[in-house]
């Protein structure tokens, strides 16, 4: 995977990120806003992804139905995510359509039109969205562990928010909120594949250079006081199978101890893909958890995970408990594994297997022009792009002293909430 | 009309097909943009040769393979795999098990071992067995839960009635507590060989190597006992609208599927009724019925149509996730955007849209060595011609709005439609 890319800085502030690969006659165009469910408020959770909805909804020049016709029409894929501290826009197209992205991304950072009658056919929507959610056991575990973890940092709701913000929220709540954050100044374009550095940035400044730059927007800053005590939750609901959730604060993705974590993780749990296309994932059939839990049948299924934010969020490890197993039981093996972690000496063997997979994870997300866009804008939401490049060096270094240290700091019981999810097997009938 | 350039395109200079002489035949492109390699294939062993008692016999075969071998038990294997960080996986279908596998360039021997060693040598200890079949039962139980999923396989109950696809090839708890661990091994000694076996790699690897590296590990593998695939029984159609409601307790969405069935991918069919899927529940966001059921009504977070098209009928359908209370409302929207599909056809504007998205996308589809992979299967599968993707726009634009109005007469009928509503 190539290295260069170049960097630029418009008069209104707007950062530009451009990497040629000629590998394919694509190009994928990413809009990214500092903006997610970290700035909402009491009363308005959600009101980020809303206004993510409410950008497919039309502007004077494009109207809803026009824009996804015509990335369509023109062979392109589209689509946007809100996450914790960002919400992103991308299109990827055939080499000589991108144009069409690059202009209803210049068009909706301040023309959309926001229009009450497809506020309200929206939020009927988001409800269905929040109401599929809420059939998986998991995001209803999930949502109750992240609530428990955050009684300060504006982390604690998940990005859909919740169900009394959904259905109060009024137009002009959304619309002041696009104005606040939608700004050139407060977003980052980045942009890879097919195309010439010198023509693209000159495009770029015809259709950005001209958007004023706002007031810079503000950002809620509450850390979350240290946790003193282990806390433990459950959560009942349809089902045969009991789930655990057991979540530690841990660092933020530009915390050096960052990179420990994501090792121990590895070791723990297996390898995570931090890839948003392409690449899929490696198996954790010899990962520690796996063997003590799955292969002793407390569990069926283990998995871990840890997000890169720009504050301290969570690492979490998500257990499927064994039908004939207690979750206590599954909670005391993995506890015993916790241990040995902080109490042994790791080989260095292991941390290089480790950072192998990470290598091949990288490869695998090379293949993939949109996902190099993606990366291109997604670590300067919380570090700068140099982090992405710099990650496996950063990985292999990190020693047994490094991740036994970060061990004990982050993977102990006052540190977590521990969640359950009880099943009040409820029976299907046909 | 946009054109492709067709050199990106894989084409008979560019895919090297080799048949071993055991009849494996083995497909490959080159691609040195990223220091890694897919493989996938399959072969004739799918749930078609399930009893009813043991249904799930095939998928648990295939689950089975990588729990050890005579070279490697259970630790090794995945020792040996995920310390190169590479995956390798099987599953089965109705008419084939399958498999995909990805590792650095440098590691493709190994894993190309690892897979002859799964296809060949299984051993099924007992211990791995039962603990697949917890995690299968658990799955199941899973499964259960799932809205869609129960919507979805109550559908094909309905549609495929009398016929082996109203199956669920991961079968049911009581069929997976019947299978024991001879009939695995004994589904494996008969079924598994080289006959039908197609293998395809894509990636950073000299094609005209391939065949010899995988000629290594497969090509002395024999096995007589193969027997021929079963004979699909004729589907019958439905003679009315069937509704059947399955029902979730505690769940805060329901989902309902609605359609019947559709052509097989050989059919000349196949395209115009692709093209036609478009237009009602896929272009843009998800075409007339994403415009009808939550773009105007608000109805749902998801709401498409989909053609699935393979060997045998196929399933054409309508599906929406939508509140317990808004299903009945749903239903006669997607009701009524099919008769207006049936009466009118297509317009050429939306024709002509959904065409250029085909042929625009192509790409897309084949930027990574997995899409490559799926698209040279696709192509041995079902006989379509190493040119396929170079004659693609030309078959793409042949449809007329005519030939997706007969397509559409011919298989969607709005008084015999499949209804499958699972939720609280």
């Amino acid at each position: 995977m190539t290295k260069s890319y170049s960097e630029h800085l418009l008069a209104n502030d707007l950062k530009v990120l451009l990497k040629e690969i000629h590998t394919a006659p694509l190009v994928s165009s990413w809009i990214w806003y500092r903006v997610g469910s970290r700035d909402e408020t009491t009363g308005h959770t959600g009101i980020s992804h809303w206004c993510e909805h409410m950008q497919f909804k039309g502007t004077p020049q494009f109207p809803s139905s026009v824009m996804d016709r015509a990335v369509s029409r023109n062979g392109g894929m589209w689509n946007a995510f809100t996450y914790l501290d960002w919400t992103t826009y991308f299109e990827t197209m055939p080499t000589d359509k991108i144009d069409l992205g690059l202009h209803i991304e210049a068009d909706r950072m301040v023309n959309s039109l926001f229009d009450e009658k497809e506020v309200a056919s929206e939020r009927t929507v988001i409800i269905s969205e929040r109401e599929g959610s809420e059939n998986e056991p998991f995001f209803l575990l999930g949502e109750a562990v992240q609530n428990a973890t955050f009684r300060v940092h504006p982390y604690h709701h998940e990005v859909i928010g919740d169900m009394p913000d959904l259905k109060f929220m009024s137009r002009d709540d959304l619309f002041d909120h696009y104005r606040t954050f939608y700004t050139p100044n407060n977003a980052v374009l980045s942009i890879a594949g097919d195309f010439k550095t010198s023509e693209m940035l000159a495009r770029i400044r015809d259709l950005y250079e001209q958007i004023p730059a706002s007031p810079t927007p503000p950002r809620i800053s509450r850390p979350e006081p240290a946790a003193c005590g282990e806390h433990q939750l459950t959560v009942e609901g349809p089902g045969e199978t009991t789930y655990l959730d057991i979540s530690y604060h841990a660092p933020s993705a530009n915390d050096p101890d960052f990179f420990p974590v994501m090792v121990l993780d590895s070791l723990l749990s297996g390898p995570s893909s931090l890839n948003m296309f392409g690449g899929g994932g490696i198996s954790n059939k010899t990962s520690r958890l796996y063997r003590s839990l799955v292969e002793k049948e407390l569990a069926v299924s283990v998995g871990g995970g840890l997000a890169a934010t720009a504050d301290p969020f969570l690492y979490s490890v998500v257990i499927t408990v064994h039908p004939k197993c207690k979750p206590d039981e599954a909670l005391a093996a993995f506890d015993d594994e916790i241990k040995r972690i902080q109490d042994e000496r790791i080989p260095v063997a292991e941390i290089n297997r480790a950072i192998k997979q990470a290598r091949a994870l990288f490869a695998y997300g090379s293949e993939n022009i949109t996902n190099q866009a993606f990366w291109l804008g997604h670590a300067e939401m919380f570090a700068a792009y140099d982090w992405f490049l710099t990650y496996l060096e950063k990985l292999a270094a990190v020693t047994p002293a490094d991740l036994q240290k970060a061990a004990q700091k982050y993977l102990r019981p006052q540190n977590r909430v521990v969640g359950t999810y009880i099943p009040t097997s409820a029976e299907v009938q046909s | 009309m946009k054109t492709v350039n067709q050199h990106s395109l894989p084409g008979p200079d560019d895919i090297t097909r080799v048949i071993l002489l055991n009849s494996i035949t083995v497909l490959a492109r080159t691609n040195f943009n990223s220091p890694s390699v897919v493989i996938s294939g399959y072969l004739p062993c799918g749930s078609l040769f399930d009893t009813d008692e043991k249904l799930g016999l095939a998928d648990f075969t295939a689950s089975g393979l990588l729990r050890g071998s005579e070279k490697r038990n259970f630790q090794k294997i995945f020792d040996d795999l995920e310390s190169a960080g590479a995956n390798l996986s099987f599953s089965a279908g109705g008419h084939t098990a399958g498999f995909t596998g990805r590792c650095l360039s440098e590691d493709l021997p190994l894993l190309l071992d690892l897979l002859a060693d799964a296809l060949r040598r299984p051993v099924f200890p007992s211990e791995q067995v039962e603990r697949l079949r917890a995690q299968t039962l658990t799955g199941l139980a899973i499964r259960a839960q799932d809205t869609a999923e129960m919507a979805s396989l109550t559908f094909d109950q309905i549609v495929f009635d009398g016929h082996p696809y109203a199956r669920p090839g991961d079968g049911w708890p009581d069929t997976i507590q019947a299978i024991t661990r001879d009939d695995l091994a004994d589904f494996h000694r008969i079924h598994y060989g080289p006959q039908g076996l197609v293998l395809a790699i894509v990636g950073a690897v000299d094609p005209k190597a391939i065949a010899g590296q995988v000629a290594k590990v497969l090509e002395d593998w024999t096995n007589p006992s193969q027997p021929e695939q079963p004979v699909l029984p004729e589907l019958k159609s439905l003679k009315k609208t069937v509704t059947r409601k399955v029902k979730i307790p505690g769940k805060s969405q329901a989902d309902l599927v609605i359609g019947t069935s559709g052509p097989r991918r050989k059919d000349p069919e196949f395209m115009p009724a692709s093209l036609g899927n478009s237009v009602l529940g896929q272009f843009g966001m998800a075409g007339r019925i994403g415009e009808v059921v939550r773009e105007k009504s608000g109805l749902a977070y998801y709401a498409s149509s989909s053609l699935s098209a393979g060997v045998g009928p196929g399933a054409w359908d309508v599906s929406a996730g939508v509140s317990p209370g808004n299903v009945q409302k749903a239903r006669d929207l997607i009701c009524k955007e099919i008769e207006r599909f049936v009466e009118k056809g297509v317009t050429v504007e939306e024709l002509t849209d959904s065409q250029s998205n085909f042929v625009g996308r192509l790409p897309l589809s084949l930027e990574s060595n997995a899409g490559v992979v799926n698209a040279l299967l696709n192509i041995e599968r079902f006989d379509l011609g190493l040119d396929y993707y170079h004659r693609y726009p030309d078959l793409v634009r042949a449809v007329t709005p005519e030939n997706v109005l007969a397509t559409a007469c011919k298989y969607l009928h709005p008084d015999k439609l499949a209804v499958a509503i699972a939720g609280s």
